[in-house]
């Protein structure tokens, strides 16, 4: 298939994902702030800064938002049209690459796509949002999970899909890494907690929430909360569709299909570093991570899955065999001959 | 409900000057008026509701939002019968044959000019005359691969060609929609009445560009080469590259090495050999044309010229389209094949002429004037409905600029019954038919019937509140 149709595809997907990440822990966090005391600004810019930090630019916010309070980091992860990562910017991403090959895609597909792009667009959406915070995020993350439901139930599944899954699985499980680490602050540099208290505690409880693992956590955990369960559970777990470790093995098989090549070989550098990943996440611990210090094993996996991300680009988008200035003075030369020719011949 | 339909003034597709039902309206007349209001309003609901919801839009430009609109379609028919459009489809044939004859000639020995038929100062002051691709051979000497003809009927029923659509002319994907639109809504009426099918201009298309593959490529790959998705048309790229089974193109897909295209695919590159090109000549290539085109593949035209790439229309072709070449149209039928005319032109009158130019400037009110190479109806004066102050604007330009300008008298299409607010009026409408030159010319039984919706209006554009209406060429003359 043609390399942009691919990409848009693939970006269209990316985005999507992202839009429902942000709603979840921009969601969460602003409930968590309810349970809280009431915090002083140094506490405030505490709990938000991690939060910034996961989804989008900190540098860009603290300049625009002296006052971390949840309005401003609200208006700035959602609202913000000056941050290409805020969620809204994200629906029209997203909606922007599939209008770019909506002849690829199917109607219900585009028609939930365009409807979530005029809500959040609309000047209901910031009613609504006013009304209830919570309503709004919900009206996002499901409109994301409906498109997810239509992309499988409508696309057929052929090179395309792959690709809007590889980019699914790749949005994910960055965004898991990056929730996961919101609270790193209160653990030790190596190794883990020796205990935690209940404030924590229900930290790392949002962290599920944000995750949409509140309740798959529960059945196999019980309520227990500990950040090295929380970890093994948002890292490691094979059945859990958020994990970093599902994540990376949906990608694993998505960039097989593209290929076509088998399990334990690889034509590309994409599918090289995925299997790498994958047999990492596959044979650790989680006390071997917390050995290496949660917070920069997250930092490396992230490291990881962007430069999967830019092998996948390389490998599939844009490849460099052509040489245009070459060409322009060929062509050039060529030109003039020709105006000289027809000048004698007339 | 058809019964309380007058014929205003003019000529009428349906009903002849006594009011009575033409022949070849009759079977269809009968049928339609079994339909009752309610069942007809039920259908034309359902219609609508198809058109939007499988987006048979098109874009306008200058709306900011980029938002689509459906073209309206009416649903009551313009019907051919079987004479008529074994008639037209010769003087089409003719047409065509004597256009691409004269492209050959012009960027080849040019003896038209030299035998003075035309005169060599309007075809060399040409916009669209590419003197670089002069001695240039195209594939098989085709210069038009796909024409769309505009036609028109005056007020005694002659059909009259208004102009020759050589560039890239859009519409034919509303034909095969209209069709499928009519087909749901009106089954029993197909089988009764005998219309002709238009549904294999996908498989003729593709046909005709296969032909014109470089030579010694035996299964040559074929793609549509498209602006994007902000262009008006391109709803029709995706749905003619669809029904052709090919890949749509943007020219960031396709690059030129070794003077060969290729197009960047997940599997690496993969060589091009023909382009259905829906790109104007200016925008195709920035490195040849236009410098600041994005939309066009840069060393496209040194590939083109290499002859391992075939384009379709050929470059070069908006000289036909030229107005002031149009006039010379039935002088190349004469010169080129030695027959008369089949079709005819509309009078014209061309500003560069003394006598002419006289004539335009003292009858502005009565005249139709337009400029030369515009199309889309921009850069029209229509005479008797201007104001004063057009009228004078375009005296300016016509006496500034007289080789870009021609005149016609106002023409006063043929009008047929459409659908208006709940009753059936009259409503002028014309005629594009598509034609394929390949291995031999091909041309749809139909084509587009555009109506100005509009009471009283002359102007069939979509983008000037024009419509729609489904063609139906009978095997039959009743």
């Amino acid at each position: 298939m043609l390399s942009r149709v691919a990409n848009s595809l693939y970006w269209m997907s990316r985005y999507i994902e992202r839009a429902e990440n942000i709603a979840r822990i921009v969601d969460v966090n602003l409930q968590l702030l309810l349970d809280m005391r009431s915090l002083d600004e140094k506490q405030l810019i505490a709990y938000w800064k991690p939060i910034v930090i996961a989804t989008g630019d900190e540098e860009a916010f603290f300049k625009a938002h002296p006052h971390a309070t949840g309005a401003a980091v609200t208006e700035f992860l959602v609202f913000d049209k000056e941050n290409p990562n805020s969620l809204i910017q994200s629906i029209c991403q997203a909606r922007e690459n599939a209008r770019m090959v909506r002849d690829q895609i199917t109607l219900e597909l585009w028609e939930e796509l365009n409807r979530l792009y005029l809500f959040v667009r609309s000047p209901q959406a910031r009613e609504v949002w006013r009304r209830s915070a919570t309503e709004f995020f919900q009206e996002v993350k499901s409109s994301s999970l409906h498109i997810i439901g239509i992309i499988n139930a409508t696309l057929i599944h052929n090179e395309g899909w792959w690709f809007v899954q590889a980019g699914q699985f790749l949005e994910r499980a960055d965004k898991t890494t990056r929730i996961l680490d919101v609270r790193h602050e209160s653990l030790p540099e190596r190794g883990l907690p020796q205990s935690i208290s209940p404030d924590e505690a229900l930290g790392w409880s949002a962290v599920l929430r944000s995750c949409s693992a509140w309740d798959a956590y529960k059945s196999i955990n019980s309520a227990d909360v500990h950040p090295r369960r929380v970890a093994e559970f948002l890292l490691l777990s094979d059945h859990f569709p958020r994990s970093v470790r599902f994540c990376v093995n949906e990608l694993n098989r998505a960039l097989r299909r593209i290929s076509g090549v088998a399990e334990g070989r690889f034509s590309n550098d994409a599918e090289k570093l995925t299997g790498r990943f994958l047999a990492e996440l596959q044979f650790s611990s989680i006390e071997e991570i917390f050995d290496v210090g949660l917070h920069k094993y997250l930092d490396d996996a992230q490291l990881k899955l962007i430069n999967i991300g830019d092998a996948l680009f390389r490998a599939y988008i844009f490849q460099s065999f052509d040489n245009p200035d070459e060409f322009h003075m060929v062509q050039q030369e060529e030109q003039q001959q020709q105006l000289k020719s027809l000048i004698i011949h007339r | 409900m058809l019964n309380q339909y007058k014929v205003n003034h003019g000529f009428d597709e349906m009903a002849d000057a006594q009011a009575a039902v033409r022949p070849h309206y009759q079977k269809f007349h009968r049928l339609f008026g079994e339909l009752t209001v309610p069942e007809f309003q039920a259908k034309r609901t359902a219609v609508d509701n198809a058109f939007l919801r499988q987006g048979v839009t098109f874009n306008v430009y200058g709306d900011a939002a980029g938002a689509e609109k459906i073209f309206p379609f009416d649903l009551l028919p313009r019907i051919i019968p079987a004479k008529e459009w074994e008639f037209l489809e010769r003087g089409l044939t003719q047409r065509i044959t004597a256009l691409n004859l004269f492209l050959h000639d012009i960027y080849h020995e040019q003896k038209i000019l030299k035998d003075g038929v035309i005169p060599e100062f309007y075809v060399l002051s040409a916009k669209h005359f590419r003197r670089e691709f002069v001695n240039f051979n195209v594939p098989k000497d085709i210069y038009i691969h796909i024409c769309g003809t505009d036609l028109i009927r005056d007020k005694d029923g002659n059909y009259l060609v208004l102009e020759d659509n050589g560039r890239c002319p859009s519409g034919v994907s509303y034909v095969l929609e209209n069709r499928r639109a009519m087909k749901r809504a009106f089954p029993q009426m197909f089988e009764g009445i005998g219309v002709r099918p238009v549904e294999n201009y996908p498989q003729e298309l593709l046909k005709s560009l296969k032909y014109i593959a470089p030579a010694g490529v035996a299964d040559p790959t074929v793609v549509v080469l498209t602006p994007g998705a902000y262009n008006s048309a391109y709803f029709e790229h995706t749905y003619l590259a669809r029904q052709m089974g090919i890949e749509i193109v943007e020219g960031r897909d396709l690059f030129v090495k070794d003077s060969r295209v290729f197009m960047r695919t997940t599997k690496g590159p993969q060589p091009v050999h023909v382009i259905y090109r829906r790109i104007d000549d200016d925008f195709i290539d920035p490195t040849v044309f236009r410098r600041d085109s994005m939309l066009g593949v840069p060393g496209l035209i040194h590939a083109y010229r290499a002859g391992n790439v075939s384009l379709a229309n050929s470059i070069g072709t908006g000289i036909a389209d030229d107005k002031v070449m149009y006039y010379f149209v039935p002088r190349m039928i004469k010169y080129y094949l030695d027959q008369e005319p089949i079709l005819g032109n509309v009078p014209t009158y061309l500003a560069s002429e003394e006598a002419d130019k006289k004539y335009i400037i003292e009858n502005l009110e009565k005249l139709v004037v337009k400029a030369a190479n515009e199309s889309g109806g921009y850069g029209m004066l229509m005479g008797p409905k201007a104001s004063k102050a057009e009228i004078e604007k375009f005296r300016e330009l016509v006496i500034a600029e007289p080789r870009n300008y021609i005149a016609q008298p106002m023409i006063n299409l043929s009008q047929h019954p459409t659908c208006c607010d709940d009753v059936f009026e009259g409503r002028h409408i014309d005629l594009r038919p598509f034609i394929l030159s390949g291995e031999r010319v091909s041309i749809i039984p139909g084509g587009l019937t555009r109506v100005a919706l509009r009471k009283g209006s002359l102007v069939v554009n979509s983008s000037q509140g024009g419509g729609s209406k489904d063609t139906w060429v009978l095997y039959g003359d009743e």
